[in-house]
């Protein structure tokens, strides 16, 4: 019977058009790799799979298309000052929420000071730090109305100063972060605004049910002002924490759209379900920290240089993750907009590579009767284990003695942040695109900077970067910074991450993009 | 008996004070807290989240806070799943895990009683060996094996049943779950069955029925089965709050909303609230089902009498 109904919806599509109003009831099912946190989008704990549900159910002043374009969302367009540091936004007129009352630039201005709001302890607050006064209000220093937000013509526009010129804002705009929250919801109900019986959203779909740690269900949301061009009337999403469980399910037909399968299970989903066996660059990065503070033997460049000199990415990626994840020589990602990706140097020639890497060693004091011994540690999981273990056999030869530790994710980021480790495994997935995301990290003194890398050079061309708005020049300057760390060798970059998807083949609206989102209002079924 | 009772449960509650005062501590001595991940907060930020769950009240303060509002009832706020409290995640969770306990107990009793009663009667035949040799293997593989087994063959190759997922408690979507949870069970209960019941076939009492001519059944069910039990009944109250409180690996396997995953989940993200919450919800039922396992065994051996 399903079956039938795909086939008619599916004549239609192509009869009008992909965004074809739907004859029947189409239920999608998304398998997910977690729970979400909450649908209050300042409580989210940060998770990849929390952004496809909240995508879908709310929507910022931009939103994503297939490919991951940005396009105008709650606003309809807007306009940069001349100093690159205010922003107008011309809100949508015919935006509601899914309770009929419209999303006005008031929801906008709320819902960024509940997220800075520090009674409302958001861990991702700081995501909105470019706007003026966004920091001392989120550490209490100032009240809410000190932030940089307005309303104006009476909820028609909505504008935004920010510290200085932004080059990515618009970018962080598709985080859920910069969400509108329901202020007339949130006064009305207070916390529990987010009930089932409660909630409104103002996205494509509006949830309808949650049962914690199965499924959240979501049904297409009649207010929306696209609403005719959604094709699916609803969506569920499964908590699938077992990979391989996902599998089973996929293949069963119990999910159409599973995000995120084990590597392991490559080889085989590629044989054996080509069409749905989805694959493709990510912006993610996979690198190994290291530890630059004094009394560290990493602090000695000589030695980060050697260390990396000896690491083979292809073996890493090829042979050990089967192609799963991609050999990197830099930070910051391949694919990230407006921006070349800059490599560390390192010949081709494995042997002679080897050879430089015990001559350095050797410079700095190491060798057969003072070996080098370093702390490894990573977090638990079979992956990171067994790229570890090959790292350290690739030292080896050069007579490191590598000491592993490994701990469950909290304790092992909680020791890294403590300094106490040599080489560490560690990972960023963009918050959004661009290279600056990643860069920061490097940045001195910054909480995610593990390895506690500092070079003052480094940090001026990144302050400089900042409020440059010429795209030009802001991308020479970050590419150059890159280089600079690269020169340094302020890590040791190893792998770029690739996002994998089942997806089943009779759906259509799908697009593998670099940040790997996928809003449900695109997608429909045919066969 | 009610005096036993009402003296049993009024000791409960220092046993379960323990537990707590335990369990709270031993949580914060654990590295790691609750806000560490990947990303490193910025001091200003991890501030406002210690303040919003008190954790930057001293220790003992955050202890006496957590007996307080535990004796009013209330769990807490889960650090993890903000939407829910402590008390919804377990009342909505607790009836999944509870369902699938009971059939999963009851399919282990209906089948590994008599089969250990079988391989006890027949010692050392081959019906003996084989039986004992299937629980012996039931035992050793373990359910994160066979649960993805049962997944493979009856939910994808077969197609006969969901791989996975709760739909609201459909039968078709208990059957697999229910059989890898009870298979350890099955396996277990017949090798006790089978070791009790040849332990009470060589004692006097049996060896007196059977002088006085009475038939093998009526030795077996009569005199034989009741004190035969009684290692089963008292194994079977602590294994009950086992299997009713869930299991992380089934419900993960199989995508299901029970309250298994929470003590391991719980733990690893340091979600204080909730570890307490499971901690004390499992304690208290441990302890309950120790007090049913007694009163079982009164009404099994007439020796064991609590009237005082």
């Amino acid at each position: 019977m399903l079956k039938i109904r795909r086939s008619l919806l599916g004549a239609l599509a192509l009869s009008t058009s992909l965004f074809a109003a739907p004859l029947y009831a189409e239920t999608l099912n998304i398998g997910v790799a977690g729970e979400l946190a909450s649908f209050d989008t300042s409580q989210v704990s940060g998770g990849v799979w929390e952004s496809q549900v909240l995508m879908d159910v709310y929507e910022g002043l931009v939103k994503k298309a297939p490919d991951g374009e940005i396009l105008p969302g709650m606003a309809t367009s807007w306009e940069v000052s001349d100093d690159g540091k205010t922003y107008t936004f011309h809100m949508r007129e015919d935006a509601k929420w899914s309770d009929g009352h419209p999303v006005t630039a008031e929801d906008f201005v709320f819902g960024w000071q509940h997220l800075l709001d520090p009674e409302n302890a958001s861990k991702y607050a700081y995501m909105l730090y470019p706007v003026v006064n966004a920091e001392a209000v989120n550490t209490g220093k100032k009240p809410l109305d000190a932030l940089g937000v307005k309303s104006l013509d009476g909820g028609k526009t909505f504008q935004v100063t920010l510290n200085s010129p932004t080059p990515y804002f618009i970018q962080l705009l598709t985080h859920y972060t910069a969400y509108p929250a329901p202020k007339h919801a949130v006064e009305k109900y207070g916390d529990a605004w987010v009930n089932m019986n409660n909630i409104v959203t103002n996205g494509a779909f509006t949830p309808v049910e949650w049962i914690s740690q199965s499924r959240i269900t979501v049904t297409r949301n009649p207010e929306y002002y696209d609403a005719d061009k959604v094709a699916l009337d609803k969506v569920n999403y499964f908590t699938i924490e077992d990979r391989n469980a996902g599998v089973s399910r996929f293949r069963a037909g119990e999910i159409d759209i599973l995000r995120e399968y084990s590597s392991s299970m490559y080889g085989w989903l590629k044989d054996n379900l080509p069409e749905a066996t989805h694959m493709s660059p990510y912006l993610g990065s996979y690198y190994y920290v290291l530890n630059s503070r004094e009394g560290r033997p990493t602090a000695d460049k000589r030695v980060r240089k050697a260390l990396n000199l000896a690491v083979r990415r292809k073996v890493i990626s090829e042979q050990i993750m089967a192609g799963t994840f991609l050999p990197s020589l830099s930070f910051v990602p391949k694919g990230i907009a407006n921006y070349d990706v800059q490599k560390m140097q390192l010949s081709d020639d494995m042997d002679a590579r080897m050879a430089e890497a015990k001559k350095l060693l050797a410079e700095a004091g190491y060798g057969p009767d003072n070996p080098l011994e370093l702390t490894l540690r990573y977090n638990t999981t079979d992956e990171h284990k067994k790229i570890a273990i090959a790292i350290a056999a690739m030292w080896r030869p050069l007579g490191v003695k590598v000491n592993m530790f490994n701990s469950e994710a909290t304790v092992h980021y909680q020791t890294i942040q403590e300094g106490k480790f040599d080489v560490a495994r560690a990972g960023w997935i963009a918050d959004y695109n661009d290279a600056e995301n990643f860069l920061s990290l490097l940045y001195t003194g910054v909480g995610n900077n593990y390895g506690g890398y500092s070079n003052p050079e480094f940090d001026k061309l990144l302050d400089k970067a900042a409020v440059t708005q010429d795209a030009e020049k802001r991308e020479a300057l970050l590419e150059k910074a890159e280089q600079l760390a690269m020169d340094d060798y302020a890590l040791i970059p190893l792998l770029y991450y690739v996002a994998r998807n089942l997806v089943d083949p009779s759906i259509e609206g799908w697009e593998d993009n670099v940040e790997d989102d996928h809003p449900s209002r695109w997608i429909s079924f045919t066969d | 008996m009610l005096n036993y009772t009402l003296k049993r449960l009024a000791m409960a509650v220092p046993t379960l004070l323990v537990i707590i005062t335990l369990s709270f501590f031993l949580m914060r001595i654990a590295p790691g807290g609750p806000f560490d991940g990947e990303r490193a907060l910025s001091p200003a930020i991890e501030a406002n989240l210690r303040a919003a769950y008190h954790l930057d009240e001293p220790l003992v303060m955050q202890y006496l806070r957590y007996v307080g509002n535990l004796l009013q009832g209330d769990f807490g706020p889960s650090f993890k799943y903000k939407d829910f409290s402590v008390t919804e995640l377990i009342a909505q969770g607790f009836p999944v895990s509870l369902e699938l306990g009971f059939w999963a107990i009851l399919l282990a009793l209906l089948i590994g009683l008599p089969l250990g009663i079988i391989a006890a009667l027949k010692r050392n035949s081959a019906i003996d060996y084989g039986v004992m040799g299937t629980a012996l293997a039931g035992i050793a593989v373990p359910n994160f094996v066979i649960a993805p087994l049962l997944a493979l063959t009856f939910g994808v190759l077969l197609a006969w049943l969901p791989a996975g997922g709760w739909n609201g408690g459909a039968w078709q979507n208990m059957v697999l779950p229910v059989i890898a949870l009870s298979i350890q069970q099955i396996a277990y209960l017949a090798r006790m069955m089978r070791a009790s019941m040849i332990e009470v076939l060589g004692s006097h009492f049996i060896r007196t029925a059977r002088a006085k001519g009475l038939s093998e059944s009526k030795v077996i069910l009569r005199h034989a089965l009741r004190p035969a039990l009684l290692p089963v009944v008292s194994y079977l109250g602590p294994a009950i709050a086992g299997i009713v409180t869930g299991s992380v690996v089934i419900e993960q396997i199989f995508g299901l909303p029970g309250i298994g995953r929470y003590f391991v989940q719980a733990a690893l993200n340091r979600d204080y609230t909730l570890v307490m919450g499971t901690v004390v919800f499992y304690g208290g039922l441990i302890v309950l089902l120790n007090l049913v396992v007694d009163l079982i065994y009164s009404a099994l051996d007439p020796q064991i009498r609590y009237d005082d």
